[in-house]
């Protein structure tokens, strides 16, 4: 009985609670002026561009008003699956999407957990400051650096050469064959540094006593390390996985495209380029956003899937 | 059983004598090794002389000791109208969007506000569902019309969800009594947040205004896209991305009519390149070890839940 009388004390009647909506506006209004511009510029910026995209299902001429050219179905999507080059570059964003993942992964997770044994605070400082530095340079100076490397007489061949483990120097830049894998250690090289700060972070918050209790049972360092520091970067690990794997196929858009040369470009084209090339240079506008909406449609396939599966398993999910 | 005993004993007198610190300690001078080798290594190109580092071959250290490279990139206005633009646009776009973003956050962290979630859905949602590159094009570029103008750099970068998220996260872990005591007492909204919430958010904002600068910074693209054709909107990157390319491949596979207009068929000495490259990454690499303390803390207690 008591807690009916709460119930209907707490909840007012529908009319009065539409009444109250505006009145609650018009009291927080400068709520209201510190958001609504706010959501009025991403409906611009974010929202309306969809609007282009039933120019997709046109054959869209700029010269033209919107609503008065040719419809021509899904006619775009078919000539884009048609075309190997669109295949190819289909092929191309989820293998280094992929690579990316992985590498994105596993190194600073290696590395954070490592520099989680270093005792000495001004060491490890160290090693932190110097393996953030690559993240702050941006992406025109590293391809511009590792055209430098990997160059046939750059450091990476001198080494191999001098090692004895390649007879000549191998064409890093000029064969497709290598492209991805390039994208892939330059990205590592980058950004691994800079990735370890949240493990660390994670790691930092995992009691203390779990390890006393550990040694105490003759946990070794390894043992530790397996049993008590990943598990504790485990729901970190799971929240960045969804949303790495929601934003998988926007893996690099810069570095293919700085670095990606003619001879190379069956390896190096991915979905953005394809459409920047079509869209922008070729004004194939209607193609070039086909092309756009199959990458946000499986971007967004993507994460909804992994999100259900985290679910099912029983992890912390994203949505 | 007392063997046990002795196995488990000398495995642990092993361990404290472990090897390990050593090994780890050499990994990891290793690691910034090959970290630093590449920046050094273009910092020593960038100090030699331009003829003799055709030959290639450079380590740590130049080989033949030259400023020539950087008393030419200096000679030319355009480094220095470039780095204008990239410094007008960094401070303007950083200023900006930490103010923008930080107040957005303060309102949505309101859960008296109700409008909160929606307002809040929406902006998510921004996350992952994208228009495409195009679709983005044509709006800035037709609609809006602000190609070929600096508000280009400025207009589309106003507001970052991600960043909105950090600082809200931020927000709702200080204490609730803060506020809501300056409301009992009248206070409105606007004074709260900036007298109160914000000077209490200096490192999370710390952490985004380093975020939003380095891009603004680094970015290239949109002067690529917006402004290839207006020469004084150049910014620095954008520069430095032009004189690679006229040295590697100025037949790129996406190049834009404008760009390969602009490109010529002369290549750029290395050593001038090298220096371009410190020239423009020297701001940024001088300043973020200063604002690592923040950066850490913000990007910490910003993301890791609860």
């Amino acid at each position: 009985m008591h807690t009916v009388k709460t119930a209907s004390v707490s909840k007012p009647r529908p009319s009065a609670y539409r009444h109250s909506f505006w009145k609650q506006l018009l009291q927080q209004r400068q709520l209201v002026w510190m958001s609504v511009p706010m959501l009025l510029y991403i409906f611009l910026f974010n929202y309306f561009p969809l609007w282009g995209w039933i120019t997709a299902f046109m054959n869209y001429k700029p010269a033209v008003p919107l609503m008065e050219n040719e419809w021509v179905g899904m006619n775009n999507f078919i000539w884009l699956f048609e075309r190997p080059e669109f295949i190819r570059a289909i092929r191309n964003t989820f293998a280094m999407a992929a690579i990316n993942l992985v590498f994105g992964f596993v190194f600073p997770i290696l590395l954070a957990l490592f520099l989680n044994e270093i005792r000495s605070t001004r060491f490890k400082r160290s090693v932190q400051t110097v393996t953030y530095l690559p993240h702050f340079l941006s992406w025109v100076i590293v391809v511009g650096i590792a055209q430098t490397i990997f160059a046939s007489d750059g450091a990476v061949n001198k080494l191999l050469l001098s090692l004895g483990l390649v007879k000549n120097p191998v064409f890093f830049l000029g064969e497709g064959k290598y492209f991805w894998w390039l994208v892939g250690v330059i990205n590592v090289w980058k950004e691994c540094g800079w990735n370890t700060i949240i493990y660390l972070a994670a790691m930092s918050a995992i009691d203390p006593a779990l390890y006393e209790s550990a040694e105490i049972d003759g946990a070794g360092r390894f043992k530790k390390m397996l049993h008590i520091a990943l598990p504790g970067i485990k729901s970190t690990f799971m929240v960045l996985l969804i949303m790495n794997i929601g934003h998988l196929l926007e893996a690099g858009f810069e570095i293919q495209y700085l670095m990606g040369q003619n001879v190379v470009m069956d390896w190096s084209q991915t979905i953005d380029i394809f459409s920047l090339k079509y869209g922008i240079t070729k004004g194939q506008y209607s193609r070039a956003i086909a092309a756009g909406i199959f990458k946000t449609v499986v971007s967004i396939a993507l994460m909804l899937g992994a999100n259900m599966a985290a679910k099912r398993m029983g992890e912390d999910t994203l949505l | 059983m007392v063997d046990n005993n002795m196995i488990t004993r000398s495995r642990s007198q092993w361990r404290r004598h472990s090897v390990f610190p050593y090994i780890n300690g050499a990994a990891m001078i290793l690691l910034m090794f090959v970290t630093l080798y590449p920046v050094i290594n273009t910092i020593a190109i960038s100090f030699n002389d331009g003829t003799d580092a055709v030959r290639g071959g450079i380590g740590l250290w130049p080989r033949v000791f030259s400023m020539k490279a950087y008393e030419t990139i200096f000679v030319d206005e355009a480094i220095y109208n470039a780095f204008f633009i990239t410094i007008s646009r960094t401070v303007v776009q950083t200023i900006l969007n930490v103010v923008i973003t930080s107040m957005l956050a303060y309102a949505l962290s309101r859960k008296r506000y109700i409008l909160r979630k929606f307002i809040t859905t929406a902006f998510v949602l921004t996350m992952y569902i994208n228009a495409g590159l195009i679709p983005n094009y044509l709006l800035i570029q037709r609609t809006l019309g602000l190609g070929k103008s600096f508000w280009a750099y400025i207009i589309p970068t106003m507001i970052s969800c991600f960043n909105m998220i950090v600082i809200r996260t931020y927000i709702l872990n200080l204490p609730d009594a803060l506020v809501e005591s300056a409301y009992i007492d009248g206070a409105g909204d606007f004074y709260l947040f900036w007298r109160i919430i914000f000077p209490l958010c200096m490192p999370v904002v710390a952490t985004v205004a380093l975020f939003v600068a380095v891009g603004a910074w680094n970015s290239w693209f949109d002067t690529h896209l917006y402004n290839a054709g207006k020469v004084h909107l150049h910014t620095l990157q954008y520069l430095l991305k032009m004189k690679l390319a006229t040295t590697f491949n100025s037949a790129n596979a996406a190049m834009t009519s404008t760009e390969a207009a602009s490109s010529t068929t002369l290549t750029t000495p290395v050593t001038i390149r090298a220096a371009i490259t410190v020239v423009s990454s020297a701001p940024i690499v001088v300043i973020y070890p200063f604002l690592q303390r923040y950066f850490v803390v913000g990007l910490s207690v910003g993301s890791v839940k609860g």
